[in-house]
């Protein structure tokens, strides 16, 4: 897994590729929530996610309820397969997926 | 029939992913169904590696077999540290908000909903988690 960071003011963009699973799911946590400070709006892009498991799932949780508080999260780019994860989970009702 | 034996370690979800993918792959394995069984192993062997022998450590074995007609795999897991039943899990709540919902047995939830099969049983000291997926 990789991850880059473009900030634009308060708008905080993570793209992520590769896989978040139980391996990376904390180094994607960390990185995502030391950048979160004065963040009003948080963009993952998940265009080269190939998938994530509940590891991933979990951070993602936390980021949103981050995000409730100081503004809105959204997700772009997701491929079908990671789609159809948020979908079985109810992840696709918390989540805001472009 | 072929199996590896590895350490019960999360730095092994990956060597125990590649060499089920390598087998995947001979049998022309649907991308899709590849990455649900990439995410089953991570879920399922993660918990081994996680609980099953903690705080010492242990073995765990991953067994693939494949069916012919209609083309499928199944694949075990194998270990001899607390007897655990991942399938006795509570169906986590997926209708619930973010504020309100928990994370627990979301990802045996996942595994349930992505596989054909899944089974558990405890024998002879040994979890043995057996999970199918149709490959056509």
């Amino acid at each position: 897994m990789t991850i880059k960071n473009e900030k634009n003011g308060s708008t905080l963009k993570l793209i992520v590729e590769g896989r978040v699973d139980t391996s990376t799911s904390k180094e994607f946590e960390e990185k995502a929530k030391a950048d979160l400070g004065g963040v009003e709006e948080l963009v993952l892009d998940f265009t080269q996610l190939n998938y994530i498991s509940s590891a991933g799932l979990r951070v993602l949780l936390s980021l949103q309820k981050i995000m409730n508080k100081q503004g809105s999260m959204k997700i772009v780019g997701a491929n079908d397969i990671v789609k159809d994860i948020f979908e079985v989970t109810g992840f696709s009702e918390i989540l805001t997926v472009e | 029939m072929k199996e590896l034996t590895v350490d019960a370690a999360i730095e092994n979800i990956e060597t125990v992913t590649n060499f089920i993918n390598e087998e995947l792959e001979q049998l022309n394995c649907p991308m899709k169904a590849q990455i649900q069984i990439d995410v089953a192993i991570d879920e399922l062997f993660g918990n081994i590696a996680r609980y099953a022998y903690n705080p010492a450590t242990g073995k765990a074995t991953v067994r693939i077999e494949v069916d012919k007609s209609p083309l499928s795999v199944v694949i075990t897991f194998i270990d001899h540290g607390k007897p655990f039943d991942p399938l006795s899990a509570a169906t986590p709540d997926i209708t619930l908000s973010a504020e309100e919902r928990g994370i627990g047995g979301l990802g045996i939830f996942l595994v349930k909903k992505s596989m054909d099969l899944v089974e558990y049983e405890f024998e002879n000291g040994h979890n043995i988690l057996k999970i199918k997926k149709n490959l056509e």
